[in-house]
């Protein structure tokens, strides 16, 4: 109404001075702080706890703050642990969300759920808080990355696994990880990542993907990334003293096994993609993508609950508001259409028993004219009769005076 | 409003890296370009378009206008800008007639449509089932420059009034236009006037935020500057060896980006180089939320039933539904009952006229009786007369044939008397 879209490209003729917007979004991102919600999924025993501690280099799980592994489950729990982890200046509060159970029963099935049920609830919570009239800085703790621990089996995927990721890579940003990679040959360890994508592509299944980029150099390195998908990982919370170097690792009799060795295990790339270069992207798909399929399924549940849903498909731009709205319109325009209906049967109703009270007056009309008429006849009759009858009398009368004087006469 | 309050605070035993999420931010948001969108409110021939041009160095369409408007218009273009690897995709609104007409009571109406106009797109959008906020052309109005005439005396009833109605929905960034044609001294008052005058009538005008230590100071030093005095010019004049855009007069040259001169250089820091990022936050945490809440409660949403537990969106969404199906149940059955009202008023009606026709003829029937009974009457006691009238007429003949016969012998007998 307002605005034509073709966009008319200016040349500058001098210092504007936006090109420091950038700076302007660094600063008040920085005092914003940041926030991410990381979920670990994976049998117990395949090193979580210990991976999480290795990549935030802190002791996220510790004496005062079990890890769940410590603890005895009957059924898949689902809990979160916040921490403030501050560094160059930049704040963030990182919750990890543990899934302990998961898998560890003998009957697995349904194991997921709570999994499920965790992170639609997180959406639900985002998107009510999104509903309000009244919106506050509103807290996000939609669960940003899974991390999806494989045992190091050496063969492929477990039903488990399958099942597990088909359900959950339309809800969550999967990276899927080769747990306790020192247990493999690096020989080993390709076989299995290449028989395990070949499984994840059989069954369709979405893992995160990197985004593209324009940048060759940044495409160069992503490329190299896909290729060593899953990402075969070893945790470590000991540090070891190799070479003079103080590192991260395990020991065992033959060597240590370092965590940060990209030789010995893939560790760095999931931290460096994880952390450092796709954090924002992460929780940008997780926004854009999966709260939004949430979000557009729920909203056309509650739109369109009760209403005839073939004729609807395929309108999902309108929002619930114009959805009602246009019931609205509708509904008015059937009782106008009843309401006429009715009129008309009224009025024909009216007009036959106009009709028939017209005809029965008619009828009754002729009747008393009738009747009326048969009086006047009988009326008149008894004229004539009367009338004869004073005119015969009349006449006897005289003759009987005339007699009567004959009589008289006679007499004399 | 900061992340992170209440969480357990947890040392780092070497860089883990994600000091680096603002520039990932930051190189998101630089792929994806920025927008921003400046309204600018004045009578004509302020130098409205020409101050566009000056800031953003560049050359923007528009002929000057006249003054026969017959009402306030908004005209708006977008343009494409770049300035290093950063995208710009500025927006322009201009008032075209502003202050023009002789009853300027509705001036500010179609600018304040303008601008509801745009928060009502986005709070559309944003309502829509399947929505795409992340590529939506944002065009809320992030900025509103508002132009003072330089009259040096104070500020005009409308521009009071329009500011009044305008400071709840956009940010407003006063300005004297043309301040070339005022002396400093003069200047300095008008300014005090004019602040004092804001202040006294209410008006919330768009302050520099303080509260962001790298840029505190130099922001609040300049809210002390407000409203700014600028001039602006695309001419160039040769100051020295530079060219500099400059409004030459007989008794010396104005520089626009002179300082000492007047204010320009502040606004550009200020709109542009340090706050346009904030005025497009305020825009979207203040102003749309404000209008987002008022439109929400006018269409009857709340937040919190009477015992406080909170509305899921599922529920405040059923409710709503239920409210307005039950409404329009209820005029269905409101109809329904008026149409059988109507009926048995109609029957009602047609059942008196019945009753009357019947007893009209029950009336007429029962006089029609009555008559009957009165000839007949009158025929019986006929008949009566007749029946007597031929006794007597037997009777008399009777007499008759007996006096005849006696009449002999009566005769006779007379005959024999006289004979005695």
């Amino acid at each position: 109404l307002y605005f034509s879209f073709d966009y008319k490209f200016k040349n500058l003729e001098g210092y504007v001075g936006f090109a420091n917007l950038p700076n302007q979004v660094y600063r008040k991102s920085v005092k914003r702080g940041f926030e991410f919600t990381l979920m670990v999924v994976g049998e117990s025993g395949l090193g979580k706890s210990t991976l999480i501690n290795s990549l935030f280099l802190t002791d996220l799980y510790s004496p005062e703050y079990p890890g769940p592994s410590h603890r005895i489950k009957k059924t898949v729990q689902v809990e979160q642990s916040k921490v403030l982890v501050k560094e160059g200046g930049v704040q963030l509060l990182l919750t990890i969300v543990d899934t302990p159970g998961f898998g560890d029963a003998v009957d697995n099935s349904n194991c997921w759920q709570p999994v499920i049920d965790y992170i639609d609830s997180k959406f639900e919570d985002y998107l009510n808080a999104e509903s309000r009239v009244n919106r506050r800085q509103m807290p996000d703790s939609r669960v940003q990355c899974c991390l999806y621990f494989i045992a190091p089996s050496g063969h492929g995927l477990k039903p488990l696994d399958i099942e597990f990721m088909k359900r959950l890579h339309e809800k969550v940003n999967i990276i899927p990880l080769i747990a306790k990679a020192d247990t493999m040959t690096p020989e080993e360890c390709q076989q299995f990542k290449r028989q395990i994508m070949k499984e994840i592509q059989e069954h369709k299944i979405k893992i995160y993907e990197f985004p593209e980029t324009d940048d060759e150099e940044e495409m160069k390195m992503i490329r190299k990334i896909k290729d060593r998908l899953p990402l075969a990982v070893v945790g470590s919370n000991t540090i070891i003293e190799v070479n003079g170097k103080r590192v991260r690792g395990r020991q065992y009799p033959w060597g240590v096994a370092e965590v940060e060795n990209g030789e010995h295990c893939d560790f760095t790339i999931l931290r460096n993609m994880l952390i450092r270069t796709h954090m924002q992207d992460l929780k940008d798909v997780t926004n854009n993508v999966h709260y939004e399929n949430y979000r557009s399924r729920k909203l056309a549940a509650v739109t369109y609950n009760g209403v005839d849903n073939n004729k609807n498909k395929g309108q999902l731009t309108k929002s619930p508001l114009a959805q009602m709205e246009e019931e609205r319109r509708e509904h008015v325009s059937k009782m106008k259409k009843m309401e006429q209906e009715m009129e008309q049967v009224f009025e024909m109703k009216v007009k036959e028993k106009l009709q028939k009270l017209r005809d029965s007056e008619a009828e009754l009309q002729r009747r008393h004219e009738q009747m009326k008429k048969n009086l006047e006849a009988q009326h008149r009759e008894l004229e004539e009769k009367r009338r004869q009858h004073e005119e015969e009398k009349a006449n006897w009368e005289a003759q009987q005076r005339i007699l009567e004087q004959q009589k008289l006469d006679a007499s004399r | 409003r900061y992340v992170g309050e209440g969480a357990r605070a947890v040392p780092l035993a070497g860089h883990v890296g994600f000091d680096s999420m603002p520039d990932q931010l930051v190189n998101k948001s630089v792929n994806h370009g920025f927008c921003f969108n400046i309204l600018c409110v004045g009578e004509t021939g302020l130098g409205k378009s020409t101050l566009m041009d000056t800031l953003f160095n560049t050359k923007f369409e528009g002929e000057p206008t006249q003054h026969n408007q017959p009402g306030v218009t908004l005209k708006s273009n977008t343009y494409e800008l770049q300035e290093s690897n950063v995208r710009l995709k500025l927006t322009v609104v201009n008032t075209v007639g502003f202050g023009d007409q002789i009853n300027k009571e509705d001036s500010y109406k179609s600018i304040v449509e303008f601008i509801d106009a745009q928060f009502e797109a986005y709070l559309q959008e944003e309502l829509k089932i399947k929505r795409t906020l992340h590529s939506y052309h944002d065009t809320r109005i992030h900025a509103c420059l508002y132009f003072i005439a330089p009259t040096g005396h104070s500020l005009k009833s409308l521009d009071l009034v329009t500011m009044k109605k305008l400071d709840s929905k956009v940010n407003i960034i006063p300005i004297i236009a043309k301040s070339d044609a005022i002396s400093k001294s003069e200047l300095a008052k008008f300014k005090i006037k004019i602040t004092s005058e804001l202040v006294s009538n209410g008006v919330q005008i768009y302050q520099f935020p303080t509260d962001d230590e790298s840029v505190a100071e130099i922001n609040s030093t300049m809210n002390s500057h407000l409203p700014f005095a600028v001039v602006g010019s695309t001419e160039e004049v040769k100051i020295g060896n530079k060219m500099v855009k400059a409004r030459q007069y007989p008794w010396g040259t104005v520089q626009v980006e002179n300082e000492n001169h007047c204010d320009f250089v502040k606004l550009r820091e200020m709109l542009i180089r340090v706050n346009m990022e904030d005025l497009r936050e305020q825009t979207h945490t203040r102003h749309y939320e404000l209008y987002r809440r008022c439109k929400l409660e006018e269409m009857g949403f709340k937040d919190t039933d009477p015992d406080s537990k909170p509305f899921s969106l599922q529920e405040t969404y059923e409710a709503k539904r239920n409210e307005f199906m039950g409404e329009l149940q209820k005029k269905e059955e409101e109809m329904r009952q008026m149409f059988v009202q109507r009926v048995k008023e109609k029957e009602a009606e047609l059942k008196e006229a019945e009753k009357e026709l019947h007893e009209k003829f029950d009336r007429l029937k029962k006089l029609h009786q009555d008559e009957k009974k009165k000839v007949e009457e009158k025929k019986k006691s006929l008949d009566d007369e007749l029946n007597m009238f031929k006794q007597k007429k037997t009777a008399a003949e009777l007499l008759q044939n007996q006096a005849q016969q006696a009449g002999g012998s009566t005769t006779l007998k007379r005959d024999k008397e006289r004979k005695k």
